[in-house]
């Protein structure tokens, strides 16, 4: 880390692997009065009594989980930096995925309908040559096909035109 | 056809809601952490007197009836702000206060008390900030309901005003009193999610 640390050497425990533990476990927690910060990036008073709080724990023999637990204990899911991974969360960790697939599939349709009306397509639009004259235009109906050219003007009359579109 | 209009009008929908929910986001006070301590048990503690006092402040003086545990400090400005109506409810007795002297240096609370008046029935100094912590204290002032059971029933954030006491504290407190000794928190509907507004700083 680039940055200036927190932890006051006081504070730095002897043993270096349950420092390093220590560290890890501070970098998820949340500086509960600053917000944005972790407890190991806080020189905020509480943030420094969570920090020895993480060490004793650790002296005393406790998992990280066991801290976990006991810092959601008395300040919840809001102490975590990275929230637990439950049932009632699983939207907040899910939601880029779900929305990434929705485009992916709304990309693929879309692409597909193309390559089976290619008359269909922007490119295609105003080509009074266009070979197609499909009665399942999907464009038929919106006012941006409506090009004055009779291949068109036909489709629009004889479908389903929606009056609020003209 | 309607399908077709509504891949052009979902996501314009979609964004309209994100954006309403996000413009309600701002409006909220990131300060005001709720609590996951609300009809649990109060931790156990036993702090010591602080200086000039003969008493301290243990989990033991809670329960038996409704009270108020007030984190304190001599060293918080907005401590100053709910002070007077502290002292108010004490002097018409009007609810046992406790309080935690949080991360004060030895003898700055009670210096401060001198100077202000003491409203609390007992104070606990809690130098060390471990039974804030177990409170899940982010911040003082705050204040803790606690019911005749020794359970946390409430957490106001920031300063008490009048207009806090009078409209969401001292209802609740009257309707505590009418709970039996053994009664279920669950049964009350008393949304123990506050939160007042204020500075929690």
């Amino acid at each position: 880390m680039g940055q200036a640390l927190a932890v006051e050497p006081d504070e730095i425990l002897d043993d270096p692997a349950l420092e390093a533990r220590a560290r890890d476990i501070s970098r998820e927690l949340r500086c509960i009065t600053c917000q944005s910060q972790s407890i190991d990036d806080s020189d905020a008073p509480l943030a420094k009594d969570l920090r020895l709080i993480v060490r004793e724990r650790l002296l005393a023999g406790d998992t990280d989980q066991e801290i976990m637990t006991y810092m959601t204990d008395r300040y919840g899911d809001y102490v975590l930096l990275k929230p637990a991974l439950r049932a009632d969360t699983a939207l907040l960790w899910f939601a880029p995925l779900i929305a990434f697939g929705g485009a992916l599939g709304a990309a693929f349709f879309y692409f597909r309908q193309i390559r089976k009306n290619p008359n269909d397509s922007d490119s295609n639009k105003n080509n009074p040559y266009s070979e197609d004259p499909s009665t399942e235009n999907p464009l038929a109906e919106y006012p941006y096909n409506n090009s004055h050219d009779t291949d068109n003007a036909d489709r629009i009359d004889s479908g389903a035109a929606d009056p609020e579109m003209k | 056809m309607i399908a077709r209009r509504l891949i052009f009008i979902a996501p314009f929908a979609a964004f309209t809601a994100l954006v309403t929910y996000f413009a309600a986001g701002l409006q909220r006070d990131p300060s005001l952490i709720p609590t996951v301590l609300i009809d649990q048990q109060i931790p156990e503690f036993d702090m010591p007197a602080i200086e000039g006092y003969e008493v301290g402040f243990s989990s033991a003086d809670l329960g038996g009836e409704v009270s108020l545990v007030n984190i304190f400090g001599s060293w918080c400005i907005a401590c100053r702000i709910e002070h007077p109506l502290l002292m108010e409810l004490a002097e018409e007795d009007a609810i046992p206060i406790m309080a935690i002297d949080w991360k004060d240096p030895p003898g700055a609370g009670a210096a401060w008390l001198r100077k202000f008046g003491d409203p609390y029935t007992r104070i606990g100094d809690d130098f060390a900030g471990r039974v804030a912590i177990d409170f899940g204290v982010t911040g003082a002032p705050e204040t803790f309901v606690v019911d005749k059971n020794g359970r946390i029933r409430y957490k106001q954030i920031g300063p008490i005003t009048p207009q806090i006491w009078r409209e969401d504290l001292e209802p609740i407190i009257r309707e505590l009193r009418n709970e039996s000794a053994q009664g279920d928190p669950a049964d009350s509907d008393i949304a123990g999610d506050n939160i007042g507004s204020g500075a929690g700083g």
